[in-house]
């Protein structure tokens, strides 16, 4: 059973997924229970998998008696098991919270909701742990596809905004699938770690030039990098909460890692076109930050000034891959895994309003801590984290990054991580003013003294919500033990 | 000559040229349908691209026949089975885009973009 770890990851959650749309002929609430095991089974397996790989190193795990470079194979390291451990919690989390959005809903969209949130999560898991740039390429399409699903069950404008993700999306998806092609033809592997061997002799070749330009414009996109961000406001405007907590939180990350391994691991940050890439990738991070948290402010729908938000977040993590360095990478890394739990518990905050009171707007928001203090006071630590003060968790990704600008004589860098902070302020602080401060024009309530924690929010809402804030706190506090246990060993070439 | 010319570069741009017609069509076309077949031209020029690698001259299929030996008499299977996979996705995403746009088409009872726009706000 412990052997076989790895497989056990995709499998579980893919043949739930595959069983719920027939399940949920039986009942919703079957449906749900086992989606909820399947998801929490897939947690206890990716830890499995991350202690093990972090006791003994990389785990090689091949499918059907094919050794590596003809048969696919799963290849887990710190880095990709550490994804793998934090796509599975956050996406358990955001399942429990899912509960109360679907009652009303009839057994079969249940059944599609949850075999869809599953293949989500498989394709997510898969891209992580697979060994192989072309089933990357067909997991990356199972979580694409997926996502536009799940995005679309948002309303009609939803589906208007799914529709241009799916266009844009796809272009990405052919743009990495060249990008493959090419490297396919100067070095007829297409095994990662064969790739990297292989690589290493050609890397000044025009066609690993084009092949990384290809690949980078396709993540690029997948990852809404500045230029190419087009697609992401209007999706995570309009999915429906659950979801877009999901895929904020995760998805782009993903695609940043896919960057990462390839830019790092695969053909190395010295090689070939990678500094220059790097150099434009530096470019694109500095504008993204910036202008994202421009858009961010002009902002009046709470969702949508998250959804600029995250174009400006993810730039952090390239900004981190292009200073380089060690602190670059630990920042990149460290800021992967707190925006992943900052911007997910703000869209369940999000989420949560909505289910109060109906509302998205800001200037909704006045008064809000009196009916609903937990979530708010959450919101309260995941919007100080998001801003970068101590001791929350985005503090330290912020730290280390501006640590490795500094390092590397970076100093543009370090200039743009301050005026993004500062602009990160400006747009949460407006929102916690209105939650504080602002008086709420209607008369006050005669039951004020009333409250309760039943009365907030469903108790499968409120958990995920405190569980994510107090886990911004404990991952501020003990970054040092999260960086010397797991993230050292996920820098290529593994620690220092 | 043509046929020289055509193995070593004119195919890649032939390829190149169906390839640009997706992001063009995609970027220029106001009819929804039409930016998905944009979609559909670009993901078929990858896989022609792909099919292009696993040619040989002079190569047969890739099952062993008897008494022909040797790498260089038969094709590269593995672009081939690549691609079916790469088909099946297309397939599938034109089916997702294909109910995307029946939902809007039910509801807003139009597929040109800036009149959907109009409609939807």
């Amino acid at each position: 059973m412990m052997e076989q770890l790895p497989a056990l990851l995709i499998l579980i959650l893919l043949l739930t997924a595959l069983a719920s749309p027939f399940l949920s002929y039986i009942s919703g609430r079957i449906v749900r229970w086992t989606a909820l095991a399947a998801m929490f089974a897939a947690a206890c397996c990716a830890i499995g998998t991350l202690i093990r790989v972090l006791a003994e190193g990389t785990w090689h795990y091949s499918f059907g008696g094919w050794e590596p470079p003809w048969g696919i194979e799963y290849v887990v390291d710190p880095l990709g098991g550490g994804m793998a451990v934090l796509i599975a919690i956050i996406g358990f989390l955001v399942l429990v919270y899912s509960g109360p959005y679907l009652k009303e809903e009839n057994g079969l969209r249940i059944g599609t909701f949850h075999a869809l949130y599953l293949l989500l999560a498989t394709g997510l898991m898969g891209m992580v742990v697979t060994g192989d740039v072309f089933n990357l390429y067909v997991f990356l399409e199972i979580s694409s596809l997926s996502a536009y699903g799940l995005i679309a069950a948002g309303g009609y404008k939803a589906v208007a905004a799914a529709f241009r993700y799916l266009l844009i999306g796809t272009v990405g998806a052919s743009l990495y699938l060249l990008g493959i092609g090419y490297l396919y033809s100067v070095t007829g592997s297409l095994n990662m770690a064969d790739l990297a061997q292989k690589i290493l002799l050609i890397a000044d070749s025009q066609a690993v030039l084009i092949a990384v330009v290809m690949i980078m414009l396709g993540m690029g996109i997948k990852m809404a990098m500045f230029p190419l961000h087009g697609w992401l406001p209007d999706s995570y405007t309009y999915a429906p909460p659950p979801a877009a907590a999901f895929i904020s939180g995760v998805m782009t990350k993903v695609s940043a890692y896919v960057l990462f391994r390839f830019f790092f691991y695969i053909i190395g940050a010295m090689n070939g076109p990678i500094p220059g890439a790097l150099q434009v990738l530096g470019v694109a991070a500095c504008l993204g930050i910036i202008l994202g948290s421009v858009m961010a402010i002009a902002q009046s729908d709470f969702r949508r000034m998250l959804a600029y938000s995250s174009v400006a977040q993810v730039s952090y993590v390239t900004l981190g891959l292009a200073i380089g360095n060690v602190y670059g990478l630990i920042g990149a890394m460290l800021h992967i895994l707190n925006h992943a739990i900052m911007k997910s518990c703000l869209f369940l905050v999000a989420g949560g309003v909505k289910y109060k009171t109906g509302e998205h707007g800001i200037e909704k928001y006045a008064e809000l801590y009196e009916k609903m203090p937990l979530t708010m006071g959450t919101f309260m630590i995941a919007a100080l984290s998001m801003v970068g003060i101590p001791p929350t968790a985005g503090f330290f990704s912020k730290w280390y990054l501006a640590l490795g600008a500094i390092d590397k004589g970076m100093w543009v860098f370090v200039v743009v991580i301050a005026v993004s902070s500062l602009l990160n302020a400006v747009y949460f602080f407006r929102v916690i003013e209105q939650v504080y401060m602002r008086r709420s024009k209607k008369p006050e309530d005669t039951g004020k003294s009333a409250w309760k924690i039943s009365a907030e929010l469903p108790l499968t809402m409120l958990l995920p919500i405190l569980v994510l804030g107090v886990s911004i706190v404990v991952f501020g506090v003990f970054n040092e033990q999260i960086v010397t246990n797991i993230l050292q060993y996920a820098l290529p070439g593994g620690g220092f | 000559m043509i046929k020289e010319l055509l193995a070593s570069h004119l195919v890649y741009w032939l390829i190149i040229i169906l390839f640009m017609l997706g992001p063009f069509g995609i970027i220029l076309q106001k009819n929804l349908v039409k930016k998905l077949m944009a979609m559909n031209i670009m993901q078929v020029a990858v896989i022609i691209f792909f099919l292009v690698l696993g040619q040989k001259e002079g190569a047969t299929l890739p099952i062993e026949i008897h008494g022909l030996t040797g790498a260089a008499n038969y094709i590269n299977p593995l672009p081939h089975a690549l691609m079916l996979t790469a088909i099946v996705v297309s397939l599938s995403t034109t089916g997702v885009a294909l109910a995307l746009l029946l939902l809007l088409q039910k509801k807003y009872g139009v597929l040109e973009e800036d009149e959907l726009l109009r409609r939807m706000n």
